[in-house]
């Protein structure tokens, strides 16, 4: 569908990778875990190595929960995109596919200490 | 059968206009809540000008309700005389 | 001696026609079209301008007359509120967190609807909306400033009130109900009336103003209850104008049900979302509370609204698509909102706390369902952290939806204890929501929505590029006085010693 309007109309998007000084947006979530009330809003390189964004920057965020310290990430099932998906831990965001502003979700079906 | 409601703030003013309604509506239900008074009636409620000035011993021009109504549910329909909501 | 003049009294009905219809002309040497040029584009077809009823039959002497008795009241109340020290007769100064959360989001939206409805009415051709906006635009005005004034006294006294103008526009929590004005007033004239006269004013605006000022009253701040029920003695006038432009447009053609069905959709959901932070105040953040979310929502959602569609539905209109989806959430919201904003309270211009073990009580007997079972645990785990002197903040930020631009804290429906994610894909970029509605009303007019300009990713752009203290600075939050937990405050210390200084020497 489109706008209703009196002439042509066209937007532009506000938050273009271009906006972001040679980073992106990645969004990501851990299922059935809302003590986070929300999925996390990261901002990184797509030459970060995806083994690297899950140890440096989203461990330290997870670490209020008390399952984060049982994650078997070699167990961790994951999607992308709201779809079944398996990362490669040594490649980049970029070689990962992972776009600007994409979601990632990861479930640990074992481990539900706070919301069950 | 649908509710149909007003609410005023509880003040001096208010007081005899709401005994009026309860004279009028008999099937009216008046609830005291805090700082205000909400009345709710089955699918129609009637406030009548005559009934309030008998009530205040002076003349009423319903528009003067306006200034201590704080919300309704239902159609209105007001002239000199009658100020109604109702579901139709 | 004079004759007697014979003064006869003008009916109702006759006056409003005198003052009101017989003020219009026919223009002579524009076009109608040029002189409305917004009235036709939108598809909806208006055969007889002159089937608009104002049933109150208002007319702008009476107007002035009533309004200036409104404003007369309101003032020697504010007047007597700051001579008497009023701010210390509140049953607590956590109660001030809902009047903080009020002036940055909601008054600014007094405002906004002012705008929207001056140029309302100009945009209508028929005179009866024309009156009706133009009445309803200087009340909106009038809004804005009584809750400005009003609030002022506990500027004098308290943090965050200082800069509400900024944070309505910049801070994060505030752009739900920002962007909900800025999306109604860049619609046409006829949704725009369906997005704040109908939605809004009528479905929706009980459920802001009547528990939340009855709750100011339990709560003993008479200015609030001052201001919110001088505001509220228009809605009924607008509630009523609001409903008589829906009729309207669905008695005029056949044509324009199903585009009035469509906005229906939009912004009752719009709305709602709005209404969230109105949630968490009423269940979390009035030390005395009237009554729940729930319990206001069976009364001003449930009840009332539905009486209401059950009489549209002669006109073939039905409830708003997220009608159900927004009953069960009702369950839900007030808790989601209160924990997503403690966990992020660095960021908020007011405070938020661990709630009691006396509040979860009362949360788990007016939540039977889903206090214990969802939110308990995790308020429970919250306290701990707090009591081991490691309090709860999330610095992961938020993923935010693009209509909305609510943080996705909503869970599926049917599901509470999984997040709800949404995602579409539009000319190669994508976009997150919180629901499948926010993500119906973007693929409804996508060139809208990818402009929104959202906090969370803004604070990653320039200028700010991810500082967080330079943010705060941008926002006007005072780091350490504004935000952050109540316990500790200075609201609190304050509150606590000015009390004290009442009662004693």
């Amino acid at each position: 569908m489109s706008v209703v309007s009196r002439k042509e109309y066209t937007g532009v998007p506000r938050d273009r990778v271009e906006n972001f000084n040679g980073n992106q947006l990645i969004y990501l979530g851990w299922d059935n875990h809302l003590l986070f009330a929300s999925a996390f809003l990261l901002c990184a390189s797509p030459e970060t190595v995806f083994r690297d964004l899950v140890q440096n920057t989203v461990t330290p965020l997870l670490a209020a929960d008390p399952d984060a310290e049982k994650i078997d990430w070699d167990t961790v099932t994951w999607l992308k995109g709201n779809q079944p998906w398996t990362p490669d831990w040594n490649g980049t965001l970029a070689a990962n596919g992972i776009g600007h502003k994409a979601l990632l979700r990861f479930k640990t079906p074992s481990l539900n200490t706070i919301c069950g | 059968m649908s509710t149909v409601f007003i609410a005023f703030q509880t003040n001096e003013e208010t007081r005899p206009i709401i005994e009026a309604i309860e004279l009028d509506n008999p099937s009216a239900t008046v609830h005291q809540e805090p700082a205000m008074v909400k009345i709710d009636a089955p699918d129609e409620l009637v406030i009548r000008r005559e009934t309030i000035e008998e009530q205040i011993g002076r003349e009423y021009d319903l528009q003067e309700l306006q200034v201590n109504l704080i919300t309704m549910s239902g159609h209105l329909t007001e002239d000199e005389d009658t100020f109604t909501l109702s579901w139709k | 001696m004079d004759t007697p003049v014979n003064k006869k009294k003008l009916s109702l009905k006759e006056k409003y026609s005198y003052l009101t219809r017989d003020l219009a002309w026919e223009p002579s040497y524009q076009s109608k079209e040029d002189l409305f040029p917004y009235a036709t584009y939108e598809g909806i077809k208006v055969h007889d301008w002159e089937k608009w009823e104002d049933p109150f039959r208002l007319t702008m002497d009476a107007y002035w007359k009533y309004q200036a008795e409104k404003e007369r009241k309101f003032y020697a109340i504010i007047d007597a509120f700051a001579q008497n020290n009023g701010h210390l007769k509140i049953t607590d100064a956590r109660y001030l967190s809902a009047l903080k959360i009020f002036l940055q989001a909601i008054s600014p939206g007094e405002y906004a609807a002012h705008k929207g409805f001056a140029r309302a009415g100009r945009e209508f051709p028929g005179v009866g909306p024309q009156v009706a906006c133009q009445m309803q635009a200087i009340d909106e005005i009038r809004h804005a400033q009584t809750q400005i004034h009003a609030m002022s006294n506990y500027n004098k006294f308290y943090s965050g009130f200082h800069a509400f103008a900024d944070q309505r526009d910049r801070i994060w929590y505030t752009s739900v109900a920002r962007s909900f004005f800025d999306d109604a007033m860049s619609a046409g004239p006829f949704e725009f009336m369906i997005a704040i006269g109908f939605s809004f004013e009528y479905v929706l605006t009980n459920l802001l103003f009547v528990p939340f000022m009855s709750g100011a009253a339990y709560n003993g701040d008479m200015s609030t209850v001052t201001f919110g029920f001088s505001a509220q003695s228009d809605e009924a006038r607008h509630m009523t104008l609001g409903l008589e432009c829906i009729k309207f447009m669905l008695e005029q053609d056949p044509a324009n049900v199903p585009i009035v069905q469509k906005w229906i959709d939009k912004w009752f959901w719009r709305g709602f979302r709005v209404l969230g932070l109105v949630s968490t105040m009423m269940d979390y953040m009035l030390p005395k509370r009237v009554m729940s979310w729930r319990e206001a929502w069976n009364i001003y959602g449930e009840e009332n609204g539905g009486a209401l569609f059950n009489d549209l539905a002669r006109y073939g209109i039905r409830p708003p698509k997220g009608w159900a989806d927004a009953g069960e959430a009702v369950d839900h919201m007030s808790h989601q909102f209160m924990l997503a904003l403690y966990q992020w309270n660095f960021g908020t211009a007011f405070h938020t706390w661990i709630p009691s073990d006396e509040d979860m009580e009362w949360l788990s007997k007016k939540y039977p369902d889903t206090f214990d079972k969802y939110y308990r645990p995790r308020w429970e785990h919250i306290k701990k952290m707090d009591e081991a002197g490691t309090p709860f903040n999330n610095f992961g930020l938020a993923k935010l939806c693009q209509t909305c631009q609510l943080p996705t804290v909503f869970t599926e429906p049917g599901d509470p204890s999984t997040l709800c994610h949404r995602e579409t894909e539009y000319k190669g970029e994508t976009y997150q929501f919180c629901s499948d509605h926010c993500c119906d009303i973007f693929n409804e007019e996508p060139e809208k929505y990818i402009q929104a300009w959202l906090p969370m990713p803004a604070l990653f752009q320039d200028p700010l590029n991810g500082d967080l203290e330079a943010w705060m600075k941008w926002v006007s939050l005072e780091n350490g006085s504004d935000n952050g937990d109540y316990q500790g405050s200075h609201d609190q210390t304050s509150f606590q010693k000015w009390r004290a200084m009442t009662t004693s020497n």
